[in-house]
C-alpha cells in the first residue's frame, strides 16, 4: 500500500481524472474548503479575542477585589441608618493579618490636584501609594522607577507620573526624571514614567506619589480610599471578599447583613466570567467548524457517489481491462482523500489569509479587540487528520458502489 | 484454445426468468476467426459476455486455455480478463479524458508494468495500428474508424490469446467498417485467434467461420472460405 502511494502512476491517474474533470473538482471540493475555513477563521477570532482580553487584563493580579467604604442602609450598635463608612489604614492591617489566603493587602487613596511645570499646568488624578501596587496592577515603566520603601519610610515628595501627564508638562523628547513638578504648589521631583494601561479600574491614575507623603499633604491621618485585596491563587476570591467584608464590617460596627455599608468589585468574578465566555465561544467554534467540516465532507461523499454513477462505463471498461475491484476501490478512496485535503490545504491557507485579514483590519494599536488571532499548528494537524479520516471513510461508500455493479451491466450502460 | 460444454444462462426478468443460452457447445482452436451471429435476442452478446469473462454462466462447462472458468471471484476475473482477453466494442468504449496513448498503456498499468515500457509498448502497438502521430489526441479528437483502432491497439496492447470483438464495426461506415475488418483479419493472419459477433453477413463472411445462433441454440456452425477486406478498401 506504501509503494502504491509513492507511485507516480497512481498519482497521475488520480490527476488526470480530476484534472480532466475541473469544474466537478472544484465544486466537490468547495463544501470542505468552506468548512475549514470556517473552523480556522473561526478558532482563530476566538484566539484573536481571548488574546485581546488577556492583554486588557494582563497588567493586573486577576484574583483580586476591591473594597470601598459607602453608607450602611441599617442601624447598628445604636449608630442611625445612612453613617458614612470611612476605612482606614488600621483596617487594612487586620484584613491582612485575619483573613485567610490573603497575598496581600494594598490600601490606596486618590485626589484631584492641578499640577504645575513652568508654563504648563493641567489636573490630574493623583494617588497616594504602596510599592506593593506594582504587585497587583502591573505598572510599565518607560523610564526610571516606581515608588520604593525608602520612599514611603522618609515621605519622599517624589512623583511617578504617566506617560500622558509627561506629554502635557513636557516638551517632547525633553529629559524628565529629576525634574520637578508642582502638585498643590509642592514641588515634587519626577523619578519615574509609566505607560498608560489598556485598562483603568477605579477612578483614573495619572501619577503616584508615596503613600505616606499623599497622607500628609492631605492630611489624610489614617483614613484611605480603598483597598485591594489580592487572594492566593488556591483560594476563592469570592470567599476572601464575604470574610473580608464580615471582618470590617465588624470593626466599623456595621450590621452584619448590611450589604450596602461596603461598595466593592471582584475582578476575579468579572475575569471567571469571561473566561467562561470565551470557553464557551471556543467549544461553539470547534463544535461549528466540525459539524461544517463533516458536511463538506459528506458532500464530497455525495459527489463522488454521482461522479460514480457517471463514471460507470468508464469502472467497467477499466474492469474489462483487467482492474480488480480493490484496483477500483483505492483509485475511488485516494480521490476522495486527495480531494479533502487539497480543498484543506486550500482552506487552512485561505482561512489564514482571512485571520491576515482580520488583524490588519481589528488587531492594529493598542486597545484592538482582536489580537493576534492565529490558529495554532496543532489544531491545523488535528483538522487534516479529521479531514484524512472522514475522507477515507467517506469515500468507501463510492468506491463500494462503484465496483458492486457488475462490469457487464457497467458496460451496458449508454 | 476454448471449450464450452452445455453452457446455459438465463436472467430474471421480474418474477420469471429468460432462458437465453440453452445448451451451447463450441470449441476453438489457436488461430481461428470465428463470427457470431444471430438476430437480436439470439444470445449472442451474452455468449461473448461469457466467454470475456464479463458475465457468468449458470450452468456448463467454459476452459479457455486449458484452465476452467469456474466460481470467479471478480478479483480472479480481473487478472484472466487481463491475461488472457483482449476486448473491442461497438462504441469503442476509450476513456474520454485520457489520450490516446494513455488508453492503450491501461490494460499494461493494470498488469502492474513500469511507466516506461509501458509507453514503449502503448506506443508500439499504436504504430502498427498506423496512429502513431495520433498517440496524444484525445478520444474526441479522432474520427470513428480512428477511435477503433485506438480500442484495438488497447486490446493487443496486452497481447492476450483471444480477441473479443462485440460489433466492431457497428458504429462504422461501410468504408471504415472495411478497413477495421482488413486490420483484423492481418492480425488473425498474425495467428491470433479472434471472436465476433455480428450481424453484418458481409463483415460475418471476412472470417473463417461462422457459427450462427437462433434463439439461445446454435443452428448452423460452417466453415467459410474467408473474403478479403482489401479489395474493397
Amino acid at each position: 500500500m506504501f509503494k502504491f502511494l509513492t507511485d507516480r502512476d497512481t498519482w497521475q491517474e488520480v490527476f488526470d481524472s480530476l484534472s480532466k474533470n475541473k469544474l466537478r473538482s472544484i465544486l466537490t471540493m468547495v463544501g470542505v474548503w468552506w468548512g475549514i475555513l470556517l473552523l480556522i477563521g473561526l478558532l482563530g477570532s476566538a484566539r484573536g479575542l481571548e488574546n485581546a482580553f488577556n492583554r486588557l487584563f494582563g497588567d493586573f493580579a486577576t484574583n483580586s477585589v476591591f473594597i470601598w467604604g459607602q453608607s450602611t442602609s441599617k442601624p447598628f450598635k445604636g449608630f442611625q441608618e445612612g453613617k458614612q463608612v470611612q476605612l482606614t489604614l488600621t483596617d487594612a492591617k487586620k484584613v491582612e493579618g485575619n483573613i485567610e489566603g490573603i497575598e496581600f493587602v494594598v490600601p490606596r487613596n486618590q485626589s484631584q490636584a492641578t499640577v504645575v511645570r513652568n508654563f504648563l499646568s493641567g489636573t490630574f488624578g493623583i494617588n497616594g501609594d504602596y510599592p506593593l501596587l506594582d504587585k497587583v496592577q502591573k505598572k510599565k515603566l518607560i523610564h526610571g522607577r516606581f515608588i520604593n520603601q525608602n520612599d514611603i519610610d522618609d515621605n519622599k515628595k517624589v512623583a511617578v507620573i504617566s506617560e500622558n501627564v509627561y506629554k502635557q508638562l513636557f516638551e517632547k523628547d525633553e529629559q524628565a526624571i529629576g525634574e520637578l513638578i508642582r502638585i498643590n504648589g509642592m514641588n515634587f521631583m519626577v523619578v519615574g514614567i509609566f505607560e498608560d494601561g489598556n485598562m483603568n479600574m477605579g477612578p483614573s491614575t495619572d501619577m503616584h506619589i508615596p503613600f505616606t507623603t499623599f497622607q500628609q499633604i492631605y492630611n489624610r491621618g489614617d483614613r484611605i480610599g480603598w483597598m485591594m485585596i489580592t487572594g492566593k491563587p488556591e483560594y476563592d476570591i469570592k470567599q476572601i471578599e464575604e470574610d473580608a467584608k464580615l471582618l470590617l464590617k465588624n470593626l466599623n460596627r456595621i450590621h452584619p447583613k448590611d450589604n450596602r455599608a461596603f461598595g466593592s468589585f471582584n475582578l476575579g468574578n468579572e475575569f471567571a466570567k469571561m473566561t467562561g465566555f470565551l470557553t464557551g465561544m471556543q467549544f461553539l467554534t470547534w463544535f461549528v467548524g466540525i459539524a461544517t467540516l463533516i458536511a463538506g465532507v459528506f458532500a464530497i461523499g455525495n459527489i463522488l457517489l454521482i461522479t460514480v454513477k457517471e463514471r460507470t462505463k468508464e469502472i467497467g471498461v477499466r474492469r474489462a481491462l483487467g482492474a480488480t475491484p480493490f484496483e477500483i476501490k483505492r483509485q475511488i478512496v485516494v480521490e476522495a482523500v486527495f480531494l479533502t485535503l487539497l480543498a484543506g490545504f486550500v482552506g487552512i491557507i485561505s482561512g489564514g489569509w482571512i485571520l491576515i485579514a482580520l488583524d490588519s483590519a481589528f488587531g492594529q494599536g493598542d486597545d484592538a479587540t482582536i489580537v493576534n488571532a492565529s490558529v495554532s499548528i496543532a489544531v491545523v494537524f488535528i483538522a487534516l487528520l479529521i479531514l484524512v479520516v472522514l475522507g477515507t471513510l467517506i469515500g468507501l461508500i463510492p468506491a463500494f458502489k462503484a465496483t458492486s455493479i457488475k462490469p457487464i451491466e457497467a458496460l451496458r450502460e449508454e | 484454445m476454448l471449450t464450452i460444454n452445455k453452457l446455459h444462462k438465463s436472467y430474471p426478468i421480474g418474477d420469471s426468468s429468460l432462458h437465453v443460452l440453452k445448451g451451447i457447445d463450441l470449441s476453438v482452436k489457436e488461430g481461428e476467426m470465428v463470427a457470431i451471429m444471430g438476430s437480436s435476442g439470439s444470445g449472442k452478446s451474452t455468449l461473448l459476455n461469457i466467454i470475456g469473462m464479463l458475465d457468468e454462466a449458470d450452468e456448463g462447462e467454459y476452459i479457455l486455455d486449458g484452465v476452467p472458468i469456474k466460481n470467479l471471484t471478480e478479483k480472479k476475473a480481473a487478472i484472466y480478463r487481463n491475461k488472457f482477453l483482449g476486448f473491442i466494442f461497438q462504441s469503442f468504449n476509450l476513456i474520454n479524458y485520457k489520450n490516446a496513448l494513455e488508453n492503450v498503456a491501461l490494460p499494461l498499468y493494470y498488469q502492474g508494468m513500469k511507466r516506461s515500457e509501458r509507453q514503449e509498448k502503448a506506443i508500439f502497438h499504436l504504430e502498427k495500428v498506423g496512429l502513431k502521430d495520433w498517440a496524444h489526441h484525445l478520444p474526441n479528437e479522432l474520427s470513428g474508424g480512428q477511435k477503433q483502432r485506438v480500442a484495438i491497439a488497447r486490446a493487443l496492447a496486452a497481447n492476450p490469446k483471444l480477441l473479443l470483438a462485440d460489433e466492431p464495426t457497428g458504429a462504422l461506415d461501410t468504408k471504415t467498417s472495411y478497413e477495421i475488418m482488413e486490420f483484423i483479419q492481418q492480425l488473425n493472419d498474425e495467428g491470433k485467434t479472434i471472436l465476433m459477433v455480428t450481424h453484418e453477413e458481409d463483415i460475418a463472411n471476412m472470417c473463417k467461420r461462422i457459427v450462427r445462433l437462433r434463439d439461445g441454440v446454435i443452428m448452423e456452425d460452417t466453415f467459410v472460405e474467408q473474403v478479403r477486406a482489401e479489395q474493397y478498401v
